[in-house]
């Protein structure tokens, strides 16, 4: 090494350089993440209606009236019960595909693509799609013509809410958009599953099918298995889109399914503009996330590698 | 006996996978027929597999409504993806190499600091981000679409990833050469990372043309309106045209589904490799 790239190398310009590769990120992020978190926390303090610049300091205030919010807390029990369906939903039926063409022996890329595909589709195109042709009112949509066919009742599935069908609209839509892309994931555990332990198996007399899948194939994925329900469950809680575009129309936003993020965009960014409360709503929302991922990879010990 | 339920099983197999294909392709369908059929065929009482009657017309017929802005939201939806996926490409791919490659004393520190903020979801952050946004003016610009959406830990995640697996040998011949560390990174270094580039660019771009939730709180004013914004206005509000609508919906899905069949397998490669299953 010559004494000009040794110099060009020395700690000094080591540091130097990390900053100058490292530094614009880190300061965006600190500006677009952790400035607004914290200014959210400041924010959640004050009594900040129609503005950013509050004055009128209000203490807890905006947190015990929003733990003691039942639209709030009812948004959140919407969130619990669109976990409870997309989750497991989502996580079969994305591990049934990735079986299924894992073991095609033609047109693999082909079955691939159409699941995947979707994943290309944005909310509002599905959203779209499903309110305005699948699950239409009660005249001239998919699913009631093919009611129809069998002689059913047509419903109005999107403003039926008991039984509360409109439930069935939200979570397919959801399902058709993400199960390719979580096929994709367990597409890729499967490849890095040894074929010498099925072959292992077979010597044991293990029968291909359920016995195989039970003791060999869904063991081994465990590592995929967990990263998918935590991502399913952080997006799950994200939800938006679907729900808004679904739901909401000219006259307004029926207040029976309101995951957090819509509660909040209303809150805050609706007629009210109390981006205080918004802002408590959204730390505690924050919090519920954070611990939920700890608590859940702890759990799963994720990170931890296979034996 | 044993060969036929196997054979049988594998029969069931394919009908179920293509069943299920065909199931997964009658929103893509719908989004078609419609887009093509007039609007008497669209609310017809009873609905048919196949509209009476095509009308291409329908294809330019909605780029000419005024009410529906097609053209501009096109241009802003272009516009906003291109130039997230250009940022933050590079600002990740470059925070991704220093994290990797260049010694620094704190450098875990940093990294857990950026990791930290996938814990604390973008979206639940949009509150004090708008805030923030209408603090420096920036609602309804450009500038206020894309910047803050620029920083993104995930991608910075994947680069840092691949570049701790990235072939030292390559580097250090660089170095002998007398490359710096700048001059290394941008000649030797990205042209040998471009499947990298295109995975995590292509992720970028699809959830930037799609994004809506941001788009929606910033993008106000008409004139600032992406394409799923626009489309999201016309589907919640109460006189519309059903035909128009699917046409541009169509409309918007062609770029994704272009830049997805042609980078399909990166992206698959990219999700793959990303270490989010690991």
């Amino acid at each position: 090494m010559s004494a000009r790239t040794a110099r060009l190398l020395g700690p000094q310009r080591r540091n130097l350089w990390f900053w100058v590769f490292v530094g614009p990120f880190a300061v965006g992020l600190g500006l677009f993440t952790y400035v607004p978190l914290l200014w959210s926390v400041y924010l959640s303090f004050f009594n900040a209606h129609n503005t950013v610049n509050p004055t009128e300091f209000v203490g807890l205030g905006n947190y015990t009236a929003m733990l003691g919010d039942d639209a709030f807390l009812g948004s959140l029990g919407t969130f619990l019960l669109f976990t409870a369906f997309i989750v497991p939903a989502t996580f079969a039926l994305s591990l049934s595909l990735a079986l299924m063409v894992n073991r095609l022996r033609f047109a693999q890329a082909f079955f691939r693509s159409v699941f995947f595909l979707p994943t290309a589709c944005s909310y509002v195109v599905a959203s779209l799609i499903w309110k305005l042709s699948l699950f239409n009112g009660v005249r001239f949509g998919l699913a009631n013509t093919v009611l129809g066919w069998f002689g059913l009742d047509q419903t109005a599935w999107l403003s039926t809410t008991s039984p509360p069908w409109y439930w069935l609209v939200i979570v397919t839509v959801r399902l058709w958009l993400q199960a390719g892309f979580y096929m994709i994931l367990f597409l890729a555990g499967l490849q890095r599953i040894s074929p010498q332990l099925y072959e292992a198996a077979a010597m044991d007399g293990a029968r291909p099918g359920w016995q195989v899948f039970r003791h060999i194939t869904f063991p081994q994925l465990r590592a995929t298995s967990v990263a998918v329900l935590l991502l399913l469950v952080i997006n799950a809680f994200q939800a938006f889109d679907e729900f808004y575009n679904l739901l909401s129309d000219a006259r307004g936003y029926p207040p029976y399914a309101r995951p957090p993020l819509v509660y909040l965009y209303y809150t805050a960014l609706g007629r009210d503009q109390n981006l205080g409360l918004g802002s408590a709503g959204a730390v505690i929302l924050a919090l519920i996330i954070a611990v939920a991922t700890v608590v859940q990879a702890r759990w799963f010990g994720l990170g931890r590698k296979e034996d | 006996m044993h060969d036929a339920l196997t054979r049988a099983g594998r029969a069931l197999r394919v009908v179920l996978l293509v069943a299920l294909a065909l199931l997964f392709l009658v929103p893509f369908y719908l989004l078609v027929r419609n887009g093509l059929a007039g609007e008497a065929d669209i609310t017809a009482p009873t609905w048919a597999f196949f509209p009476r009657e095509l009308h291409w017309s329908n294809l330019t017929e909605v780029f000419s409504d005024p009410d529906l802005p097609l053209g501009r939201a096109l241009l802003n939806s272009t516009l906003i993806a291109v130039s997230t996926t250009v940022g933050t490409v590079v600002l990740a791919s470059m925070a991704g190499y220093g994290l990797a490659r260049i010694p620094y004393r704190h450098a875990s520190v940093v990294f857990y600091a950026i990791l930290g903020t996938l814990m604390v979801p973008a979206a639940v952050t949009f509150v004090p981000s708008f805030v923030l946004v209408s603090t420096l003016g920036w609602i309804s610009t450009l500038r206020g679409l894309v910047i803050p959406t620029l920083f993104s830990a995930f991608a910075c995640f994947v680069f840092r990833q691949y570049f701790l697996g990235f072939p030292k040998e390559l580097e250090d011949a660089a170095r002998v050469d007398g490359l710096g560390y700048w001059r290394t990174y941008w000649r030797i270094v990205v042209p040998n990372a471009r499947p990298v580039f295109a995975a995590v660019g292509t992720i970028v771009f699809i959830g930037a043309w799609n994004s809506f939730l941001w788009p929606l709180v910033i993008g106000q004013d008409q004139s600032a309106w992406t394409v799923q914004v626009a489309l999201s206005t016309f589907t919640t509000a109460q006189n519309l045209n059903l035909h128009e609508l699917f046409v541009a919906a169509g409309v918007s899905i062609v770029p994704l589904v272009v830049v997805f069949l042609l980078l399909q397998r990166y992206i698959v490669a990219g999700v793959e490799r990303s270490g989010i299953d690991d």
